[in-house]
């Protein structure tokens, strides 16, 4: 009732192409944003910054980059959480070698070397797909993160051969380090991953887009309309690298803040595969659902026992949740194998019509 | 080139110059010779049609004027010019739009977006002005959406726009990707049997469809189809095909009565 489309009509194709065409979504989305730029700074706890908000955001972002080029592009890549890896280690740099650097640049930047890097190792997807190319970026997996630990360069030569994120601010206050708050890391955060986002979903309901989604479901034809498939896939590893890349960056300076090599190691790459394929693939709010789902489920499950009076022991909590979410992740496949975003479409499709069925 | 002047139709259409010829078209797979040294020129305005019994290799020659195939021997001549060997998307751009024997539209799309990227070789705004949704990009969105939306009126899918290709019966799908191509604006429209699979009424539909087409765009045309009826009826001229082999090129009428097309088509006594 209260999600009707009838009686907004749209006069303009403009009006048709707005970001929003139904009413209550531009409602929902500015409600939202008020939760998010408001009331969650007014109420959230260190708790709830440090396990929550900033990794669901930092993850929803990494998913988004690998949504383009997996769900939207159609090029499967395991490689992603070394492209954060590089992201990461480009902004270590760009910081230490710079320090007169703006961090907030510095991570904009940082995404350019994984950009390239994500180019370099998207070269393969000419000429093969699939499974066959998922080998392949895994190779980049596998490289890079060696390359993370032996090139003492990248971490500056310390004895530990893990990366430091530096105390670094702006304007008197602390964005980065030990020192920073996390209100101001989780500001910094929002708005970037806001601004990505904005950017992304225009990206995709473009014309890219729409080149994007034709080489994914059917490279031949494609071609045959006139899209030049080398272009469209090499654009879309260089910027689903360049959000990998940031995300990368957010991922230390803003969360973790001390990286070593094994941390962008292959689970990192399935754990943002899984909240891409659990969230839908092809979708933008898919990222976040399946993020704060990933994100959110292990937080609920280590706060339930207690919450419920049960004594359970930390490890045996530890395990629960592995199987709990390993089991929850199937249960959905199984379910809604495009995904939590196209269960919204669907839940959204009833909602118009709702209370009659057709 | 001789003979630019063209020539008039039965109802009165003037058919111009020759828009495309191919040249001694020969083209093998290892040892299969699927073309066999054929020439035959497209007018423009015309509605061509290329007939044959099954593995004649007509679906191998629109392979070739949209550049899926390089031919082994011989030449396209395209608006006058010879075409160096080119990419299939860089024929696309050229003007050049066709269909599927198999329907090969994007699933996963809209009715609306499927006939959108026929308009991707018309749109050329950067990726930052498409990403800011600002400026050029959103102006072009506009525009080809325009004419996009011409084309659904036209062949009348308004009512499905906004749905997945994915959940449209076969009929619609052909029309969809009919209008995909149309929404390229071609100078040549390359159709492989567009009524493959259709029952008389969606053919009849289809068959409007085409002629209108040529009608009010002036499209140059060029078509495979199995079904003699259509092909007699709508087309200006047909090139007949049988084994890789040219045998018979004309109007409608005089290829029915060839007996090289007859014997190829019900079969000679030996």
């Amino acid at each position: 009732m209260l999600y009707r489309t009838a009686g907004q009509f749209k006069t303009s194709y403009k009006a048709d192409q707005a970001l929003f065409p139904v009413r209550q979504d531009a409602v929902l989305l500015i409600a939202i944003l008020i939760v998010a730029y408001v009331i969650f700074p007014l109420i959230a706890s260190e708790f709830a910054y440090q396990t929550l908000l900033i990794p669901v955001m930092i993850y929803a972002l990494a998913a988004m980059g690998l949504n383009i080029l997996t769900g939207y592009a159609g090029q499967l890549s395991l490689g992603t959480g070394a492209f954060m890896g590089v992201g990461a280690y480009a902004c270590y740099k760009l910081i230490t070698i710079f320090p007169w650097m703006n961090p907030i640049v510095a991570i904009l930047f940082s995404g350019v070397f994984s950009a390239g890097i994500g180019v370099a190792f998207g070269i393969p997807s000419l000429r093969i797909k699939g499974f066959y190319l998922a080998i392949a970026t895994l190779a980049a997996q596998f490289f890079l993160v060696w390359l993370f630990e032996k090139w003492a360069w990248l971490y500056n030569y310390n004895a530990s051969g893990a990366i430091q994120v530096p105390n670094t601010e702006m304007f008197g206050i602390y964005l980065t380090g030990p020192l920073a708050s996390s209100v101001t890391q989780y500001y910094l955060v929002l708005v970037i991953v806001s601004f990505m986002t904005m950017l992304c979903i225009n990206l995709t309901r473009g014309n890219l887009g729409r080149t994007w989604k034709a080489t994914r479901d059917m490279d031949i034809a494609a071609e045959l309309i006139g899209i030049n498939l080398m272009r469209s896939k090499l654009i879309a590893f260089a910027i689903s690298s360049y959000i990998v890349g940031v995300a990368g960056a957010l991922y230390v300076f803003m969360w973790k803040g001390a990286a070593e090599p094994n941390l962008f190691d292959i689970p990192l790459s399935f754990q943002v595969l899984f909240i891409a394929i659990i969230g839908g693939l092809g979708s933008i709010l898919g990222n976040y659902l399946g993020a704060i789902l990933i994100v959110g489920l292990p937080v609920v499950l280590n706060l339930l026992p207690a919450a419920l009076g049960l004594t359970i022991s930390s490890a045996l909590v530890e395990h629960l949740n592995i199987m709990i979410v390993g089991s929850l992740i199937i249960f959905f496949l199984i379910v809604e194998p495009h995904g939590l975003a196209q269960l919204w479409r669907l839940i959204r499709e009833k909602l118009i019509i709702w209370p009659f069925p057709h | 080139m001789k003979d630019t002047e063209g020539y008039i139709t039965p109802d009165g259409r003037q058919i111009g110059g020759v828009l495309m010829e191919m040249k001694n078209i020969t083209l093998r797979f290892g040892g299969v010779v699927a073309i066999n040294d054929i020439s035959f020129d497209v007018r423009e305005g015309e509605i061509r049609a290329i007939i044959g019994p099954n593995g004649a290799g007509k679906s191998s020659m629109l392979n070739i004027i949209s550049g899926f195939y390089t031919p082994s021997e011989g030449e396209v001549f395209y608006k006058g010019e010879k075409r160096p060997p080119m990419k299939p998307f860089e024929v696309a751009r050229m003007g050049v739009a066709r269909t599927f024997q198999n329907i090969a539209l994007f699933e996963g799309m809209t009715v609306l977006d499927n006939v959108m990227t026929g308009r991707l070789t018309h749109m050329n705004a950067g990726v930052l002005s498409q990403a800011l949704w600002w400026g050029k990009a959103r102006d072009e969105e506009m525009e080809n959406r325009e004419v996009v939306e011409k084309v659904i009126d036209f062949l009348e899918i308004q009512n499905i726009r906004k749905t997945p290709v994915g959940r449209l019966p076969y009929g619609l799908k052909k029309r969809v990707e009919l209008a995909r191509a149309l929404a390229a604006e071609p100078s040549i429209l390359l159709l492989d049997e567009p009524m493959a699979g259709m029952n008389v009424e969606e053919k009849e539909d289809m068959s409007r469809f085409i002629l209108d087409v040529n009608d009010e765009f002036g499209t140059t045309i060029a078509l495979i189809e199995h079904d003699m009826g259509v092909v007699m009826d709508i087309s200006d001229r047909v090139v007949v095909m049988d084994y890789g082999k040219k045998i018979g090129d004309g109007t409608p009428d005089e290829v029915r009565n060839n007996q090289d097309v007859i014997d190829a088509y019900l079969g000679v006594a030996h």
